[in-house]
């Protein structure tokens, strides 16, 4: 009964303003969909062997590959093994066994760690996720901390 | 003219009407006073600009952007392609002029206060023409695939992931992932030969319609004093032949910089090595890269570094928006208050680009 030009003419403002509102999120959502990258499914690594105990100096510190992620390995003087991610909390550069500081040391911004992993100065703001070290048959095994 | 010239002339203008064209090219007058020198930077930026474009593309013809190519074929470029040690030289060095040129611009703007109405809108869009400046030498950078790139990359985007909310899509959408990968060189390579140039070009046309349409900025004050007082030059040719004077001078220093300073390219980037020591971004980025690594761990309740780039980003935005903050410039009003703002500015930009330069 209420069918006055009005009425109708607000009904098609509407129709309209939802085709144009749908016809928007059908284009921009695929877009946006495909700006964000597909999670690469990858290869679950567990557990890494390094090598032969023997083999690594006392004192020392290397980088060995985890996956696809750096671990820093650290032998103490006193012959402790010890892994943490090389990632640093600060801003995800990767670190390295500084021998004369007797440190674990982060190049970007002068980020220090001891030897547990703890971020003792300069900008990191958490300590090194730690790994764990299995010395098995002579061989060094690292794996995650669950 | 020789008659075929004036033919072509004729039959171009004919269609166009060139005539009005150069009618108002020949009512262009640039004001001349103790600050005319600044306005020669705009058209140096824009020179620089144009020297990237053209040694940008040349670049491309041998560009290879991919993990395991990248590198290598910017060895091959520099060391096998006749002169291609020279391109990327010209490249890289004119890239930070280009910067520079862009800064000093930009301060002699700001403490003229030419921003103040009605100039507003030439002042946003070179605004943002600087911020993707800052977006081609960040991606730029990448592209050799080299190891401070490397880390200065990943130092880069996880400073853009520690900003709340928005931060980690960002950065994951930035790297192609959540690590700095080939994909990230992917999607860096795309920006700076794609991305970041059309809108960069689009910008710079509405910035030099806007300088044509509305005609050079006055010093404060010089608007009100009668028109018989002002000195000015025409711009058609006095000012283009200075202006074309200041090219060729940025040339050969362009010239000289690139020869005898080559740009290095360094070491490959590995993901399985250490960062190297000295490592640090484009000397642009240097203060605010500084800053952070004075700053500590926590500061209150907030990561030091969150509250770094929070206050970095909101003293950008004011920067960008002082023309309409700026009441007392609007109203044709000395602002003290801003030209020490702009002091302030370039202070600690200079101490801290010196701090992270020495340590
Ligand atoms: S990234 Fe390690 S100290 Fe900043």
């Amino acid at each position: 009964m209420n069918n006055t030009p009005q009425t109708k003419r607000d009904f098609l403002k509407y129709v309209l303003g939802a085709g144009v509102l749908a016809w928007l999120a059908s284009v921009v959502y695929p877009v946006l969909a495909y700006l964000k990258p597909p999670k690469q499914g990858e290869v679950e690594v567990t557990t890494v062997k390094v090598g032969p105990l023997s083999a690594i100096p006392k004192e020392s510190g290397e980088i060995v590959r985890f996956g696809t992620k750096p671990v820093i390995l650290i032998r103490t003087a006193e012959g402790d093994v010890r892994a943490f991610a090389a990632t640093c909390t600060h801003l995800d550069c990767t670190v390295q066994f500084r021998k004369d500081l007797g440190v674990i040391w982060c190049a970007c911004h002068n980020g220090k760690y001891d030897l547990s992993g703890r971020n003792i100065a300069g900008p990191p703001p958490r300590p090194l996720d730690p790994y764990r070290v299995v010395i098995q048959d002579g061989d060094v095994l690292l794996s995650k901390k669950s | 003219m020789s008659t075929l010239g004036k033919k072509l002339y004729r039959w171009v203008d004919d269609r166009v009407h060139l005539g009005d064209l150069i009618e108002f090219m020949g009512k262009k007058y640039v004001p001349v006073h103790r600050g005319s020198i600044w306005y020669y930077f705009g058209g140096v930026t824009l020179f620089l600009f144009l020297i990237q474009v053209i040694t940008g593309i040349l670049l491309l013809l041998y560009y290879k952007g991919s993990e395991d190519l990248a590198f290598e074929s910017i060895q091959f470029l520099m060391s096998k392609v006749s002169f291609g040690w020279l391109i990327r030289s010209v490249h890289s060095w004119s890239a930070n002029l280009f910067i520079l040129a862009a800064f000093i611009h930009m301060f002699s703007v700001f403490f003229e206060k030419s921003y103040r109405p009605p100039r507003e809108m030439t002042w946003l869009s070179g605004m943002f023409m600087l911020f993707l400046g800052f977006g081609f030498g960040f991606s730029g950078y990448l592209l050799p695939w080299n190891e401070l790139a490397f880390f200065a990359t990943k130092v880069g985007t996880d400073i853009a992931g520690v900003i709340p909310l928005v931060g980690k899509p960002m950065m994951i959408f930035l790297r192609g992932g959540e690590d700095v990968t080939g994909a990230t060189l992917s999607r860096f390579f795309g920006f700076h030969v794609a991305v970041l140039p059309g809108l960069f070009t689009v910008l710079l046309g509405i910035h030099l319609l806007l300088v044509q349409r509305q005609g050079m900025s006055e010093p404060l004050g010089a608007e009100d004093s009668p028109a018989a007082d002002k000195k000015t030059m025409p711009f058609f040719p006095n000012f283009l032949l200075r202006d074309l004077l200041f090219w060729l001078i940025v040339l050969n220093v362009l010239a000289i910089l690139a020869v005898f300073f080559p740009w290095e390219l360094g070491q490959k980037a590995d993901a399985f090595a250490p960062a190297p020591a000295g490592i640090r971004p484009e000397w642009y980025f240097l203060f605010m890269f500084q800053t952070l690594k004075y700053l500590p761990a926590q500061l209150w309740i907030v990561d030091g570094e969150v509250l770094g780039i929070l206050l970095f980003a909101l003293a950008g935005i004011l920067w960008t928006l002082v023309p309409f903050w700026d009441r007392k410039s609007a109203k044709g009003q000395q602002s003290r208050i801003i030209t020490y703002v702009g002091i302030g500015a370039i202070v600690y930009i200079l101490v801290f680009t010196i701090l992270g330069w020495l340590f």
